[in-house]
């Protein structure tokens, strides 16, 4: 259906004005076209059903319900025991961490960038910004590893500086240039007659920014911030070189912890390929997969509902 | 330290995988000083971390001699050099402790034959930060530490701070060896405490020992230095002994364990002349050089 619908444009637009090989190629570059976006897709669903047929034979041993709500994980003990409670509870901890600090931070400098910063100063910022994404992860654990965590350790006098603080930070680096550049473009892409319209009633720029700009932008601020968050808590490197390893439930953010991606990356290794311990790992990946699919689910309603609302 | 080791190891497996790819094997020009009459070929190694160093050690020294041989050494933990050895993607596994008895089951069921030979000791050494006032523990106190039975050094007669316990992971033949040989001395069913941090490198806790003076950890001989303390181990009836070649070599120091290099089937050719060497005098000065333990 959708190709008669291309075929049918092509033909209207080219028959009196192109000649025949050049609308063949003209199709052949459909095709390709449609071939590369097909392939995601199939891609993706590959990867799903893998993850299901190796993660799920797991709960014909141990049962979903204590599978994901308790916290024991001893995967090669005899008998193993499977729980990631703790982890799951990690993966959110530091998460949260992470967003605490950059969703201001990052708010913040999109609306320095966006409204206040002179053009010269934001063209020069903008790109050092969205090179912070460029560090590789395991860069940024060492740094972690090597400076932050002694620092933490002492400013907070902790019994070690490997722990979920140290991982939030080290995260909120990480989602920073996300958060910070789909957020500017939500807010450059505020109409400027907003911005007119409160400046003419008096308001002060402070006021113009946090009354009517960033609540016009809001969309893509929670889309820019939802984005950050799938990044943050897939993120694994990082994570598993600082956040101390520990698999009790932590109860402050302060305690070492471990991570649903860390414990994957770890494990996964030395896993015998199709035992318990390797189900458990993909049953982890499912876990995974849910959390981060439904925030970017959720990321996309909302960046379409800021399209639809200016275009 | 080991990271490098196998980030270099990496860079040399794929430089050497692209040489193959130019020229054949089979092909290249037999050049070994000593023994020409050898045949040449690729030996790919992999398995225990705590081995890694000195089987890159090993493995250089050995192609220096015999230019005709091609090693490639990488590391991951005893537990990824059993699953290669399996996969049979890796023609000796270096392991630092048996092959437990579901890879057995699975070795049987791929058709291999896992002959271990035992290529070297090393001494589990128990660390704390050098400030840490305590010199001696017995192995009841450290199965109590590790199984998160005793959380206070003041328990212990030290300082009234938390006990910061670490442990390698659980893709670690250390960390096996730890549990069975410490942690489960009394109790089978023992597993290490709740609290304890799980750290996926020897390095990493090397390096929070040396910062951290709460902290107590585990390496094996080869990551100690004067930025940790090792302790002395007591057994219930002997006296403390501190992990040192000489005390692992008379088995006066009771957390030590064999290394073993595990081939398929009695080893053949040119896998046989390199674990020849490595039994050899001149490898086992490379073992003792790298602060492990000689087998004699």
């Amino acid at each position: 259906m959708h190709s008669q619908a291309i075929e049918l444009t092509s033909m209207r637009e080219s028959k009196p004005l192109r000649s025949r090989p050049k609308r063949d190629r003209e199709r052949l570059v459909r095709i390709v076209l449609a071939i590369a976006g097909w392939m995601t897709v199939v891609i993706l669903a590959l990867i799903m059903i893998m993850l299901f047929v190796e993660g799920l034979p797991i709960f014909a041993v141990t049962n979903p319900f204590s599978f994901l709500f308790t916290s024991q994980w001893f995967p090669v003990s005899d008998p193993p025991v499977f729980g990631i409670l703790s982890l799951i509870i990690g993966s959110l901890m530091i998460t949260a961490t992470a967003l605490v600090i950059a969703i201001p931070l990052g708010i913040g400098a999109a609306a320095f960038l966006a409204e206040i910063a002179p053009p010269p100063l934001r063209e020069a910022i903008k790109p050092v910004i969205e090179l912070l994404s460029g560090i590789p992860s395991i860069v940024l654990g060492f740094v972690g590893f090597l400076l932050l965590a002694p620092a933490i350790q002492r400013i907070f006098n902790l019994d070690s500086g490997l722990n979920g603080l140290t991982a939030g930070i080290l995260l909120a680096f990480m989602c920073l240039p996300t958060i910070v550049s789909i957020s500017e473009d939500a807010l450059s892409a505020v109409p400027r007659e907003y911005k007119e319209a409160s400046l003419a009633l008096g308001a002060t720029r402070w006021q113009t920014i946090y009354r009517v700009l960033i609540p016009a932008a809001r969309p893509g601020i929670v889309a820019s911030v939802m984005l950050g968050m799938g990044r943050a808590i897939g993120e694994t490197m990082t994570v598993l070189m600082v956040s101390g390893g520990r698999l009790a439930i932590p109860s402050f953010i302060t305690d070492p912890m471990s991570a649903m991606t860390a414990r994957i990356a770890i494990e996964i290794n030395n896993a015998v390929f199709g035992g318990l311990q390797y189900q458990a790992l993909f049953a982890i990946g499912i876990v995974l997969f849910l959390i981060t699919f439904s925030i970017n689910l959720v990321a996309d309603l909302v960046l379409e509902k800021q399209r639809r609302r200016y275009a | 330290m080991s990271r490098i080791v196998r980030i270099i190891a990496l860079l040399v497996s794929v430089s050497l995988f692209l040489a193959a790819c130019g020229t054949p094997t089979a092909t290249s020009p037999t050049t070994g000083s000593t023994s020409p009459s050898l045949e040449g070929g690729a030996i790919v190694v992999k398995g225990s971390d705590t081995m890694v160093n000195l089987a890159s050690a090993w493995a250089e020294d050995y192609m220096i001699e015999r230019q005709n041989v091609r090693i490639t050494v990488s590391g991951g933990g005893s537990g990824i050099g059993i699953a290669a050895f399996l996969n049979k993607t890796a023609d000796i596994c270096n392991n630092s402790r048996p092959l437990a008895q579901e890879e057995l089951d699975k070795a049987k069921a791929a058709g291999l034959e896992p002959v271990s030979i035992v290529v070297a000791k090393d001494g589990v050494s128990v660390v704390v930060h050098p400030s840490n006032p305590i010199g001696e523990l017995s192995m009841e106190q450290l199965a109590a530490i590790f199984g998160g039975k005793i959380t206070n050094w003041k328990e212990l007669g030290g300082a009234d701070s938390e006990i910061v316990v670490l442990s390698r992971d659980n893709n670690s033949g250390t960390y096996t060896f730890f549990k069975e040989h410490i942690v489960q001395m009394k109790d089978k069913k023992a597993e290490y405490g709740l609290m304890v941090q799980f750290l996926p490198t020897s390095q990493g806790i090397a390096d929070e020992v040396a910062r951290n003076p709460k902290a107590i950890g585990y390496v094996g001989l080869g990551y100690l230095s004067d930025k940790q303390k090792a302790l002395a181990v007591k057994t219930a009836t002997g006296s403390a002994v501190l992990p040192s070649v000489a005390t692992v070599l008379d088995n006066s120091y009771p957390v030590s364990r064999p290394l073993f290099c595990t081939t398929n089937g009695q080893p053949k050719g040119v896998i046989q002349d390199y674990l020849a060497w490595i039994l050899s005098p001149k490898g086992q000065e490379i073992v003792r050089s790298l602060d492990f333990v000689p087998i004699q």
